[in-house]
């Protein structure tokens, strides 16, 4: 039997960071992002404490108990809450570990009031500290999942430091969020059509677009937009290429256990539901193929790149979104969403 | 990143203490307000004294020489502060509003600077 034959076993969701700029301009509330994730058969919701839940983290009994209602609601499960650790709080000082591993305790009882079953953590927060908190995650049924997020990827020096915690001490509660901004397989074209309404060179635009696809090396495209006359701007937008990268799909087989969230990032859905940068094509089948069984949240990220001059939908967007992480998770039916 | 929303239209406000106008962070979530670091405001080319500055979220009022010990207030993802100039009063009219912000945001080595700048009308009293 080959995977296109069995049931998916990915399953859809959400981050509500997708809504936000309507929830930004008090457009949608919480409730509307959670519908509008359930009219979407994506069940599964991802979650900014810090985005769109004042008060967070003194936040009552009663914002858990409403929340609980509104899942059931609408059908919704919590999947994953989105961690920040503000280690420069302080004026003058950095937090001690002691006060980090607090913090990031905090956030997990966040997440397991929420009925999480993941916390996606930043990736500059120092695996000693995660070693610390692991006792508690495991004690709250929480996994740490540290963000593989552009320009690293799955075997960047920085991330192999976690890898190496990771082997020693053999939990299933520290693993890896994914981020879909590791497969940049274009420059996206938001970003660069951004850079032309400010007045990028033209020509410019045309050459790193192309250096990206060839796959040079950043500094070299910068070396030449600066050889080519290139104004400040010209550089900012081949400066964007060390930001972003293209990484082999394959190199997920080896980390797949360690995986236990993706972010399904993405920067614009054309009119024929596929994404205009980023390599879902080549990645989804490759998860699949290898059995990853969790959630892949869709997480817009275009609002910024065209709020300058264009409306932005970001509902329609997700919607678009989800109906290409159906497409390629293999629903049968994928008329729904 | 949400920089174009940062000065909000139709606030700008006379009142016997000074000049008002609502501001919202640039950022994507909301920020405790001892790592909003600078609120600079610029009318019609003229620096406001940070001195004469304060930032208001609900209830309550922070003057920004003090917001850096302010360990629990959050100005919230998208929340509109007002941000009061004392001792400035303007003339009816057309005026050039400009806010820059400087955030401490932990997992960044540079700091977050959004600016916005905007022409609001402060209707006749």
């Amino acid at each position: 039997m080959t995977a296109s034959h069995r049931e998916p076993s990915i399953k859809r969701g959400v981050s509500l960071y997708s809504f936000q700029e309507e929830f930004f301009l008090r457009r949608m509330t919480l409730e509307d992002c959670v519908a509008a994730c359930a009219d979407m058969g994506a069940y599964g919701i991802e979650t900014l404490a810090e985005q769109m839940m004042p008060g967070f983290p003194h936040l009552s009994d009663a914002f858990y108990e409403d929340w609980h209602a509104l899942m059931a609601k609408y059908g919704t499960v919590s999947v994953c809450h989105d961690m920040f650790l503000d280690t420069k709080r302080f004026k003058g000082r950095a937090m001690t570990d002691d006060e980090q591993v607090e913090s990031v305790k905090r956030d997990l009882t966040h997440a397991r009031r929420l009925g999480c079953s993941v916390m996606r953590v930043l990736m500059f927060v120092r695996p000693e500290v995660l070693v610390k908190a692991l006792p508690y995650a495991e004690e709250c049924g929480v996994k740490m999942g540290v963000e593989i997020h552009a320009p690293l990827h799955l075997s960047h020096p920085w991330i192999l430091r976690y890898s190496e915690v990771m082997d020693k001490e053999a939990s299933p509660y520290l693993g890896y969020v994914l981020d879909m901004g590791i497969f940049t397989d274009h420059y996206p074209p938001v970003m660069l059509e951004r850079f032309r309404r400010q007045g990028a060179t033209p020509a410019i635009i045309d050459h790193v677009r192309a250096e990206y696809d060839r796959r040079t090396l950043s500094e070299y495209v910068i070396n030449d937009v600066r050889e080519m006359g290139g104004t400040p701007l010209d550089i900012a937008m081949a400066e964007v290429t060390r930001h972003n990268l293209w990484s082999d799909p394959r190199h997920l087989i080896e980390q797949l256990p360690r995986i236990v969230h993706v972010h399904g990032k993405f920067y614009e859905m054309d009119e024929q539901d596929r994404e205009t940068s980023l390599g879902y094509e080549q990645v989804i089948p490759v998860l699949r193929e290898h059995g990853y069984d969790g959630y892949i949240c869709s997480e817009y990220e275009g609002n910024r790149h065209i709020q300058d001059a264009f409306e932005v939908g970001s509902v329609e967007q997700v919607r678009r979104h989800q109906r290409m992480l159906a497409r390629l998770i293999g629903e049968p039916e994928v008329a729904h969403v | 990143m949400f920089d174009r929303y940062i000065v909000v239209e139709d606030t700008l406000k006379d009142v016997p203490q000074g000049t008002q106008v609502g501001v919202r962070l640039p950022y994507y979530r909301g920020l405790g307000l001892s790592m909003v670091e600078a609120v600079d405001v610029t009318v019609d080319g003229v620096s406001a004294d940070p001195a004469a500055v304060s930032v208001t979220l609900g209830d309550h009022t922070y003057p920004l020489s003090t917001m850096d010990e302010e360990y629990d207030a959050v100005w919230n993802f998208g929340e509109i502060g007002t941000v009061t100039v004392a001792g400035l009063h303007l003339a009816p009219g057309p005026h050039d509003v400009r806010v820059r912000l400087q955030l401490r945001v932990s997992y960044l080595p540079m700091k977050l600077v959004g600016q916005d700048s905007k022409t609001l009308e402060l209707a006749a009293g």
